[in-house]
């Protein structure tokens, strides 16, 4: 049965989290805690505009819980004025679905990064993401693992030197995207741990999507994968690199907006110059489209080496929930039959010894 | 004392004919036939009319892991025992002193167990040339003088069963489907049993096909008019109702009865519950229970595997739920990392391990107790958490709400051990009166409790009496705080390295455990304290245990027992008790797991009796050793 069978109304992602008229500014988030990345960590950056955007929301901040796994990024909890747990490698998905599901006054917010999600706890990623759970994963992709030290990751280019790999990575990475999009996730988006007002978009849309939203953060690790990400962050190359996705509009880039995207054979999409294609031949962006296939193509057009990276969201589709189908079952089942434990204890095939 | 059954009444069938009625104190049955001939469901409605009668009980399922093994061969033998008396019992029984065999496999199988003089009574339609020889009969048993120790009743009830029911309509293969019923139907005749509860089952059971319910009704009163009419059975048995304690009782399985105790300690507790789990043989049948239950504040999630299982169920207790998980040991073992988080920022969690033989996966559908170490120290690091283990299956039902009382006291993940022979095993429950069960109910933090006046929320303040933590859950204003699994300061509950804090946060987890508020063991001696021997077990031995203890007893040798239901911490007295006997014997299902625990923490020696076959003790097995052991103390003694 689904939230529509079951005459749902349909809700906002945090339209049953408490909210406050009072003002909130970013420093009500941060907690008394020493933050301790390493100097530079694009960590940083992800916390601070993560801090700032909160107060946008106007929640009451004790609805606001933060669960991480265990990695650099994970420890980020610990930094944030709201409720959290720094869980076990891998798990934080499944520990927030049982908060989300028992808790739908709270905006449960997950912290993973590549290793935490997509190695370890890679299961827990794509069954959450199937079932839609309300809650909201943010991936930090530094594609290293950084507090282990700096061994590859599923997200590290393959042959990638490291201690763990002195002749270079020999797996074919993961593009998180492509998997959160197979795995049926109902909200996916990308951003740039430096690009604020990018990001600020992303986790806004994330935070109003009732749903699973996947939000990867790319993110640089200095110590151990320093300028992973440098070609998005010089100004020319990533006026020749980045996609960015904006509902409506035809895609297009390029420092003259010369380049854009549109339908290539076998159903997917490429990139061209637009005097090629012609304006009228450019795919409009619509992340509103039910087929998974039309993200997932945008996804593919973006590559491990960044020569094409599309930002923003590429999905944003309306699912019924796990949690909200998981509560109707149970408020349902209460109203059909009130809860009686002396009759359910004694059952219907009794005797008396007198 | 006098009984009465629920909807009792003559029903449409009732014996006749004249037939010696021969009145017994207990009577052990086994249905033993293939997976597919419904074994499971005779015995079970089989058990259903005995407790309906009022008689005292006690069941014993065995079946195969596959769904469908080869048909016909000894691994595709399914049996149901079930152990019936007037009086009060405590196992399912060592031997069947009647077996019904439903073709040669069940036969060769089962036919070991049977005492000389038993009774056996096999279906002869199945005693084909074809299917004696798949498990190994060169000649058939039933034509030479192999069963002359036993007394034979040859029917052939597929035939028969295909005759009653030539005007059904029904295919010939569907109408032999029903010769299980036949099979309960002559059993029931023979023991006097009432009739309209299986009638009424079948009925419901096969609601949306109601050709096929009367199809086995009639099945089954065939069987019955059989056993009347032919005169084959000279004799019939009556085993009068139980002298049981006053009060309603209802038949329960432990799996039920457990499942319906999280229910309860939820409702005690006035708390939402989230069962996070994943299938697994034998404690699936806590979530099928579970989620009939939504009404109750029930959440079942399914989980994609037992890590995730327990992660909601921790999750949903960070957040104020009642969180349960359910699995059986290899379940454990990946949950195991879960655990030690749910050790470290103290939060309430029950952990069902309905044991089941290993290692690996083992013997899926056969019983064991050998978890115990790995309940006790199957984490990394100092990492102590309670356990309980009920002793049968209606004792699941409390042990559910000891575990949620300590979980929520002292805010701990609580191991629970059931095991098969408990969960699939039934019993009568003295249906409890819900006034009468306990408060579990708890206080939420609403206020900061630094002690420092601050004003701040400090996590790992504790209460000076249970060293419990304070549950603060999130959506409380003012209390933001964050926990995990680093290392936490003392009170504050900030990451902290410190060495010392370190040393001081193992100490303390272990003594919040270790200071659990435990009930003294009781021991019980009908000799008045002359007994040296003391006989102590744990979890489903119970039966059996106490079964042979009153055997030696009845042979005039004094022995004590205990049981022990709280395996961490141990009973305050435990030490006193032990230390009281010349010779401790303590009978396991594992290779020596108590008495190794027992050794270690009283210094004391054990006679450590142990064995792991998959199956619960035999009372005439232990019989042996106790009475062994008690004439060498003797001797010893002199
Ligand atoms: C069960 C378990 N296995 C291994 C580890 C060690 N470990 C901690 S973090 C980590 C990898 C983290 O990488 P990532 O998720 O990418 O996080 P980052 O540090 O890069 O932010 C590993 C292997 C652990 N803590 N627990
Ligand atoms: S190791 Fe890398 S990811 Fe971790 S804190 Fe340092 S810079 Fe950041
Ligand atoms: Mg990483």
């Amino acid at each position: 049965m689904t939230a529509t069978d079951l005459g749902l109304p349909r809700l906002g992602g945090l339209d049953l989290v408490p909210a406050t008229d009072e003002p909130q500014k970013a420093k009500d988030y941060k907690s008394d805690q020493e933050v301790r990345w390493c100097p530079g960590c694009g960590d940083y950056v992800v916390l601070n505009t993560i801090q700032s955007f909160l107060p946008t929301l106007g929640l009451k901040r004790e609805n606001i819980v933060f669960v991480s796994g265990i990695g650099c990024s994970s420890r980020f909890p610990y930094y944030m004025n709201t409720y959290g747990m720094h869980s076990i490698h891998g798990r934080a998905p499944a520990i927030a679905t049982g908060l989300a599901t028992t808790r739908p006054d709270l905006s449960v917010w997950v912290v993973t990064g590549d290793g935490d999600a997509l190695s370890i706890g890679g299961n827990h990623l794509v069954h959450t993401l199937r079932r839609n759970v309300n809650l909201k994963i943010l991936l930090f992709n530094n594609r290293i693992y950084g507090l282990t030290k700096g061994q590859y990751s599923p997200t590290s280019d393959q042959g990638t030197v490291t201690k763990s790999t002195p002749m270079g990575s020999l797996d074919t990475p993961f593009n998180p995207v492509s998997l959160a999009l197979g795995a049926e996730a109902s909200f996916v988006g990308r951003a740039l741990d430096s690009d604020k007002k990018g990001l600020t978009e992303v986790l806004t849309a994330a935070a109003q999507h009732r749903g699973s939203a996947f939000v990867e953060i790319y993110q640089n690790c200095p110590i151990f994968n320093d300028g992973a990400f440098d070609v998005l962050k010089d100004k020319d190359e990533a006026a020749q690199r980045i996609i960015p996705l904006r509902a409506g509009e035809p895609i297009r880039f390029g420092p003259e907006g010369e380049y854009g995207v549109t339908r290539s054979g076998w159903g997917g999409l490429e990139v061209g110059k637009v005097a090629d294609i012609g304006e009228d031949d450019l795919v409009v962006h619509d992340p509103t489209i039910q087929d998974t296939s039309y993200a997932f193509a945008l996804s593919r057009i973006g590559d491990q080496h960044l020569n094409h990276t599309p930002t923003g969201i590429f999905r944003q589709v309306e699912r019924p929930t796990y949690d909200d189908q998981a509560r109707a079952q149970v408020e349902q089942a209460a109203q059909a039959k009130a809860p009686n434990l002396q009759a359910l204890l004694t059952g219907k095939d009794t005797w008396t010894v007198a | 004392m006098s009984t009465s059954a629920n909807g009792s009444g003559t029903g449409a069938l009732s014996a006749t004919r004249p037939t010696e009625v021969s009145q017994l104190d207990r009577v052990v049955i086994r249905f033993a036939g293939d997976s597919g001939d419904g074994m499971q469901l005779t015995g079970d409605r089989f058990t259903s009319e005995a407790a309906a009668f009022g008689n005292d009980l006690a069941t014993l399922p065995n079946f195969p892991a596959e769904i469908r093994a080869p048909q016909g061969t000894i691994p595709g033998v399914s049996s149901f025992q079930v152990h019936f008396a007037d009086y009060d019992i405590l196992t399912p029984g060592d031997r069947p002193d009647v077996l019904v065999a439903m073709n040669p496999a069940a036969l060769k199988a089962n036919l070991g167990d049977v005492p000389h003089g038993g009774t056996v009574i096999v279906n002869t339609d199945e005693f084909s040339k074809r299917n004696l020889t798949k498990v190994g009969y060169d000649a058939d048993p039933l034509g030479d003088d192999s069963l002359s120790a036993y007394e034979v009743h040859r029917v052939a009830m597929s035939t028969l069963t295909q005759g009653a029911l030539a005007d059904t309509g029904l295919g010939k293969k569907d109408a032999e489907r029903c010769k299980n019923m036949f099979a309960l139907g002559l059993l029931s005749w023979m023991y006097h049993r009432p009739t309209e509860g299986t009638e009424r089952f079948l009925r419901e059971k096969f609601a949306k096909k109601p050709d096929i319910a009367e199809a086995n009704i009639l099945a089954f009163r065939a069987g019955w008019n059989y056993g009347e009419t032919t005169e084959s059975f000279a004799t019939t048995f009556e085993v009068a109702p139980a002298k049981l304690e006053q009060g309603t009782y209802r038949q329960i399985t432990g799996n039920t009865a457990l499942a319906y105790g999280i229910v309860a300690a939820g409702q005690l507790a006035k708390l939402p519950i989230l069962l996070g789990t994943y299938p697994i043989t034998p404690a699936s049948d806590i979530l099928h229970e579970l989620s009939k239950h939504k009404n109750f504040g029930v959440t079942t999630f399914q989980a994609e595997d037992e890590i995730a299982g327990i992660g909601a169920a921790l999750g949903a207790a960070y957040g104020g739920a009642l969180g349960v998980t359910s699995t059986s040991g290899p379940g454990i073992a990946l949950k195991s990392e879960t655990i030690g988080l749910g050790v470290m920022t103290e939060l309430p969690l029950i952990v069902i391990d309905v044991q089941r033989g290993g290692p690996s996966t083992g013997l899926p559908t056969k019983t064991e107790q050998a978890d115990l170490l790995q309940a006790m120290f199957g984490r990394n690091s100092e990492s102590p958490v309670p356990i309980i283990a009920p002793c049968s299956p209606a004792d699941c039902f409390d042990a559910a709400l000891e575990a949620t009382r300590i979980a929520l006291t002292y805010r701990t993940p609580v191991l629970l051990l059931s095991d098969g022979a408990i969960a699939n095993g039934s019993e009568p429950w003295l249906i409890p009166d819900v006034g009468t069960l306990p408060d579990l109910s708890v206080v939420f933090a609403t206020e900061p409790n630094a002690p420092d006046g601050s004003g701040e929320h400090w996590p790992y303040v504790r209460d000076p009496e249970t060293l419990a933590r304070e549950w603060a859950v999130p959506g409380t204003p003012g209390l933001q705080h964050r926990i995990g699994g680093l290392e936490k300061a003392d009170g504050k509950g900030n990451i902290s390295y410190d060495p010392d804090n370190h040393d001081k946060m193992v100490r303390l987890r272990q003594a919040k455990i270790d200071g659990i508020d435990v009930p003294d063991l009781t021991v019980d001696d009908p000799s008045g304290g002359e007994a040296r021997v003391l006989a102590l077990g744990w979890g489903s031995s119970y039966g059996p245990i106490g079964a042979a203890a009153r055997r030696v007893r009845k042979k005039g040798l004094p022995i004590a027992q205990a049981h022990l239901r709280h395996l961490n911490p141990f009973p305050a007295n435990l030490g006193e008790v032990l230390s009281r006997y010349d010779t401790v014997v303590v009978p396991e299902m594992n290779l020596g797991q108590l008495a190794m625990l027992l050794r270690a923490k009283y210094l004391v020696d054990i006679n450590s009796y142990t064995k792991i076959a998959g199956l619960p003790f035999k009372a005439e097995e232990l019989e042996g050793v106790f009475t062994d052991i008690i004439t060498s103390t003797k001797e010893v003694a002199r």
